[in-house]
Formats: C-alpha cells, sequence, structure tokens
C-alpha cells in the first residue's frame, strides 16, 4: 500500500470518528444511523490488490451466513474466515470489529443476543486461526440493520451474517 | 368503589375476566373501529355534552375536554357515546335539574355534565356522573385543577374517575406511554426515544436520531426511563431522568453488550441481560450503589426477564430447551421452571399489574401473535395474529396491553397497537410516524 493510500485511510478514519463508532473501513450493513456511513471502496485500493481493504471485502468475502435461528459456521463460513484470518496474519495494521446480525424473524432483545452469538462463532474460529483476540472486538446489531429489505428467505439468508470490519490501530 | 349503582353491579359483573375467552382477533388495517367478537358485552350508552364554560377564556376548554373524556371512554370497547345530534335536552348550568326522560328516551344509562372555568393559569375542572336509569347522581362531584397546558390530563381524570366508578376497576387515561419513534428504510432506520399520553397525543421526543435505541422501560413511579443505546458503538444499557432529559451509562462492564433492562417494583434494583463471548446471562445491577449481582449461569440465552408485581419472582425467556420459552425464577435466582408449553416459541414475558397474568410474544407457523397465560402457563389465550407482532405492555390497570406490530416486505412499518385482555377491540394507537418497543407508565399522580 502506497504512502498516499494509508493517509487517505487515516484521515478517513480521523473523519469518521467524529460518528461517535469505532473507526472502521465500510459500512458492513450497519451503516445509517449509529453507523459509519458508507466509505467509497475506490478509496481502499482495487480488488486484485491483494493487501487492500477491498481485496478482503469482496474478494475474500468479509460475511458470512447462518442458518435460521442458527449460529454455528458451515464450511463455507470456515473457508471465508480461513482465508480472512490469513490476510489479518499478513496485514497487521488492522483491529476488527465483527458484527452480528438476525434476520426479522424474532423478537428483539433475542435477536440482540443471537447476534452476539454469531458474531462470537466467527470470533472464536477467527482467533482459532491464529488472530489475536487483542484486535478483535464484537458487537450485535440484532435485526435493527438488514442489508436486504424484503420479508422472504431469500433477504433472510443475506441477513443472517457476521460481517468483519476491518479498522485502524492493531490491539487498540 | 364503595358507591355501587345497579348499573355499577351490572358493568362490575360483565368486566370479571374470569372464563371469558376471546377468539383470536385478525389484523385489522381499515379505519379505527371497536371490534367486539361476543355477543356477551353490550357498549354501554353514555352521552357527555360539551362542558359549560363558566368565563369566557374557558370556552374552548368545555368542548374540547368532553370530546377526550368521549374518546378515552368509548376506546375502551366497553362504553359507546350517543352523539350531540341525538340529545333531546342540554346542560343549562352544571348545577341545573337533570332531565331524566330526555336521557332515557335515548337510551342513554350514564351522563356525564361538568363545567370549566379559567383565570390566568390556572383552568378548574369539575364533573358529575349520573347514572339515568336508576336517576339519581353516582358518586360526587369532583373537581380537578390545573394548567391550562394540562388540559387533557385533566379530561384523562374525569374519565378515569367514571371508567372506575361504572366498573369498579382502576383507570388507566392519565398515563403516558414512552416509545421508540422510527423513520427511514427497513435498512437505515433512524430511532429516537419518545414519549406520549396513552392515547397517542403529546408526543415529545427525549433523544435525537444520532445512535440507535431499543426497548425503553418505565420506573414504577414513572421518573425516570431504562433503554438500550448504540451511543458509544456497542449496545449498553442508559438510565434517563425523564425530567430533566439526562442519560447516564448503567452496569456497563468493559467487552459486554448490556441490553433488556427492567426496573423491580422497588425502583432500585435493574434486572437485565449481559452479554460477554457470545453468551447472555441474567444480572441486577443497583442504580444507587452500581453494584451487580449474577442471577444465571447458563451456556443459552437469558432474556427480557421481569419482576412479578411484588418483586418476589422474575419471568425471562431462554432457549436452554432448544427454543424459546418462558421461565419463572425467584428474584434471587435458582432454578427457573418452565411456564410456556404450547407448539411454537414464546418470548418477552410482562407480569401483569394484578399478578395474575403474563403477557407474551407467540410465534408460531410463521406468525406472530401477543397472548397471556397464567402465572403458572395455564389458559393459555391469543390476542393478535399477524406477519410480527412483538413487545407487550400493560396499561396500569392491566386491562389493556400495548404492542409493536410490524408489516412485511421492503416499504413495511410498525406501529403500536392496543387490545383489551379478553381479545376484543384491537385498535391502532394513533401516532404520527412509525413506532415501536412501548412501555406504559403507572398512573400519574
Amino acid at each position: 500500500m502506497s504512502y498516499a493510500m494509508k493517509a487517505a485511510l487515516l484521515i478517513a478514519a480521523l473523519g469518521l470518528s467524529a460518528c461517535n463508532n469505532p473507526d472502521r473501513f465500510g459500512a458492513g450493513g450497519a451503516g445509517g444511523a449509529g453507523g459509519a456511513g458508507g466509505i467509497d471502496s475506490q478509496n481502499l485500493g482495487g480488488t486484485n490488490d491483494p493487501r487492500s481493504v477491498a481485496y478482503f471485502q469482496q474478494t475474500l468475502g468479509d460475511r458470512v451466513f447462518f442458518g435460521n435461528d442458527q449460529s454455528t459456521l458451515s464450511d463455507e463460513a470456515r473457508q471465508t474466515l480461513t482465508g480472512q484470518a490469513q490476510w489479518l496474519q499478513t496485514n497487521t495494521d488492522y483491529a476488527l470489529i465483527v458484527e452480528g446480525h438476525a434476520d426479522e424473524q424474532g423478537t428483539r432483545q433475542y435477536n440482540l443476543a443471537l447476534g452476539a452469538r454469531r458474531a462470537s462463532a466467527a470470533q472464536n474460529f477467527l482467533m482459532s486461526q491464529g488472530v489475536s483476540e487483542s484486535r478483535i472486538r464484537t458487537v450485535s446489531y440484532g435485526k435493527e440493520r438488514p442489508v436486504e429489505v424484503c420479508s422472504t428467505e431469500d433477504c433472510y439468508s443475506r441477513n443472517r451474517r457476521a460481517v468483519t470490519v476491518l479498522s485502524v490501530g492493531a490491539g487498540s | 368503589m364503595t358507591y355501587q349503582s345497579p348499573l355499577g353491579l351490572l358493568f362490575a359483573a360483565i368486566l370479571a375476566v374470569g372464563g371469558v375467552f376471546a377468539v383470536p382477533v385478525m389484523a385489522q388495517n381499515g379505519p379505527l373501529r371497536i371490534e367486539i367478537k361476543e355477543g356477551v358485552i353490550e357498549p354501554l350508552p353514555f352521552a357527555v355534552p360539551d362542558f359549560i364554560a363558566e368565563n369566557g377564556g374557558a370556552g374552548t376548554f368545555a368542548r374540547d375536554i368532553a370530546r377526550v373524556i368521549a374518546s378515552d371512554l368509548a376506546g375502551t370497547g366497553l362504553f359507546r357515546e350517543i352523539p350531540a345530534s341525538a340529545h333531546i335536552s342540554g346542560v343549562s348550568g352544571f348545577d341545573a335539574p337533570v332531565a331524566y326522560a330526555d336521557w332515557k328516551a335515548i337510551n342513554t344509562q350514564a351522563l356525564i355534565t361538568g363545567a370549566v372555568s379559567a383565570s390566568g393559569d390556572r383552568i378548574v375542572v369539575k364533573f358529575r356522573l349520573y347514572d339515568i336509569f336508576s336517576g339519581q347522581q353516582m358518586g360526587e362531584g369532583l373537581q380537578f385543577a390545573g394548567t391550562p397546558q394540562s388540559w387533557r390530563r385533566m379530561a384523562h381524570k374525569v374519565a378515569d374517575a367514571v371508567y372506575s366508578r361504572i366498573t369498579g376497576e382502576g383507570g388507566y387515561f392519565d398515563s403516558r406511554v414512552v416509545y421508540v419513534a422510527e423513520s427511514g428504510p427497513k435498512n437505515e432506520r433512524a430511532k429516537r426515544l419518545a414519549v406520549m399520553d396513552y392515547d397517542g397525543a403529546n408526543v415529545q421526543f427525549l433523544t435525537d436520531s444520532r445512535s440507535i435505541v431499543l426497548a425503553p422501560r418505565f420506573s414504577p413511579t414513572g421518573d425516570r426511563i431504562l433503554y438500550t443505546s448504540y451511543q458509544s458503538g456497542f449496545p449498553k444499557i442508559y438510565l434517563m431522568d425523564v425530567a430533566s432529559v439526562q442519560s447516564r451509562a448503567l452496569g456497563d462492564q468493559p467487552g459486554t453488550m448490556t441490553f433488556a433492562p427492567r426496573f423491580a417494583p422497588n425502583g432500585r434494583t435493574v434486572v437485565f441481560s449481559l452479554e460477554q463471548g457470545g453468551n447472555s446471562d441474567l444480572y441486577t445491577v443497583d442504580t444507587v450503589s452500581g453494584a451487580l449481582g449474577r442471577l444465571t449461569n447458563a451456556p443459552s440465552i437469558e432474556t427480557a426477564p421481569d419482576y412479578s408485581p411484588d418483586g418476589a419472582q422474575i419471568t425471562f425467556e431462554s432457549d436452554r430447551s432448544g427454543t424459546q420459552q418462558i421461565y419463572v425464577m425467584g428474584a434471587g435466582g435458582g432454578e427457573p421452571r418452565r411456564i410456556s408449553n404450547g407448539p411454537g416459541r414464546y418470548s418477552t414475558p410482562v407480569w401483569s399489574p394484578r399478578g395474575d397474568l403474563i403477557a407474551f410474544t407467540k410465534q408460531h407457523q410463521g406468525r406472530f401473535h401477543i397472548g397471556v397465560m397464567r402465572v403458572d402457563g395455564s389458559e393459555e389465550r391469543l390476542l393478535t395474529s399477524s406477519f410480527l407482532d412483538e413487545g407487550p405492555t400493560w396499561s396500569p390497570n392491566g386491562r389493556v396491553i400495548m404492542f409493536s406490530r410490524e408489516t412485511a416486505g421492503a416499504s413495511g412499518q410498525t406501529s403500536l397497537y392496543s387490545v383489551d385482555i379478553t381479545g376484543r377491540n384491537l385498535r391502532p394507537v394513533p401516532i404520527q410516524g412509525a413506532a415501536s418497543d412501548p412501555s406504559w407508565s403507572p398512573l400519574l399522580p
């Protein structure tokens, strides 16, 4: 990553801190009120640059999905998280927040607890792959921040997710 | 009430809840309407002519107060107003004799008369209630005084007194509801704490929309509000003083999420969920000393706790059996007993202020229901059915349940509804804008 790009990221991150939210890259589906707001991924390097945030988000995949009312990791989810863990071992400048989300089929408090379970499942797997616990925080959004808004399984399956959101400052 | 007229006795008998069963009421989307599902209850006809304006400044109050009283009573589904257009004789003065025969001729059973005087920063409202068919006044006349801004509260107090005298139960009209006002699309919804009169009037916003806020809960005296906010970036419990609108964090432990708080009846202890490492358990925190206590220690989700009115027990939901079910345990913890036993998932248990019932949310076969059951889990009755109903809260007299209803799809919106515990009288609460997570205050002093 070029010096100029790193500087741009830091400036963007400083701007974000005014949003009352942990400094982070990308909305992770939890943008808007209380979230960070969008950062255009063009600022984050191309998806072909293996050291870029965009590569992490889009090429490796920044999110894993869960079954209805489940928090166990599928084989596909483990594969995605393994790729994330390898990237994080190489790119040690970043800390991460794992966001847990639920679909709308459930009561509010239960979905908060379920989102926390999902975030924790992803966190534990990343740790098992060598990512230091001190780099990872978790947060649950319950059913408050769906990425898809239809009320069918097609949307629900994409809302039941844990999203790994990168931020500056490893071990902060 | 010590006074019992034939009217009061009849009505008290009708209102006794035991053994009254209602058919689940299906979703309504049309205009406001009162739905009486069973032929047993015939709403009681009443008249409330415009109050007498005793001086020049009282004119609009005299009319508006009578209208709010009529709206309160008719809104229960237990009363039916006889409109002014049908009245034969008017009320010429607060102390003028009542023309019983004229009111009887149009089948008025209860007549409410009143007067308002205004002077400076003070209005005085007085009323009398008449039982037309027995030809006598029912209870003594009463008078309330307050500022002109509190005219709706005085109307609610008159309606509460009328309701109490006729039903023999406590009223619930002079009360407020704290809730979450929502705006914006589903994937970027802005949420603010707001408080309103029980009937949707006098909305006041308590927070701005910068942070997601969830599930506010009134203290037992209505002076404070517990809620969950993302203002730190992570869900945490806050305690707001209603008068000053100042908040502080409560029970915060680093690296944890805290949510689902409720006051104990003592107004000092708060029970809540604390999540650590993906696991949620129940804790208490003393709002004065900050001391924490742990109530459950299980790998399952324990959340949505609520105290019994005597403070001795806690009901909550847990998925320790594999799905969400409702449990009851002692207020100090210990082995809980499961009380929900039907098919489906049960959640958000809330203890009735009378102590005899627990209201809950139930999910079954893709539908959500609000229901009630006895404290031992028996006599389960579902009161509503829709795409998504959740989060019941009790009226101060334990007679009515308010809850959130959300519609499906990309344009789905959430609004507040109320329903009688018999399952009758399902109706939307008229609020501007979307709303969720209601919590009903006690009766105001």
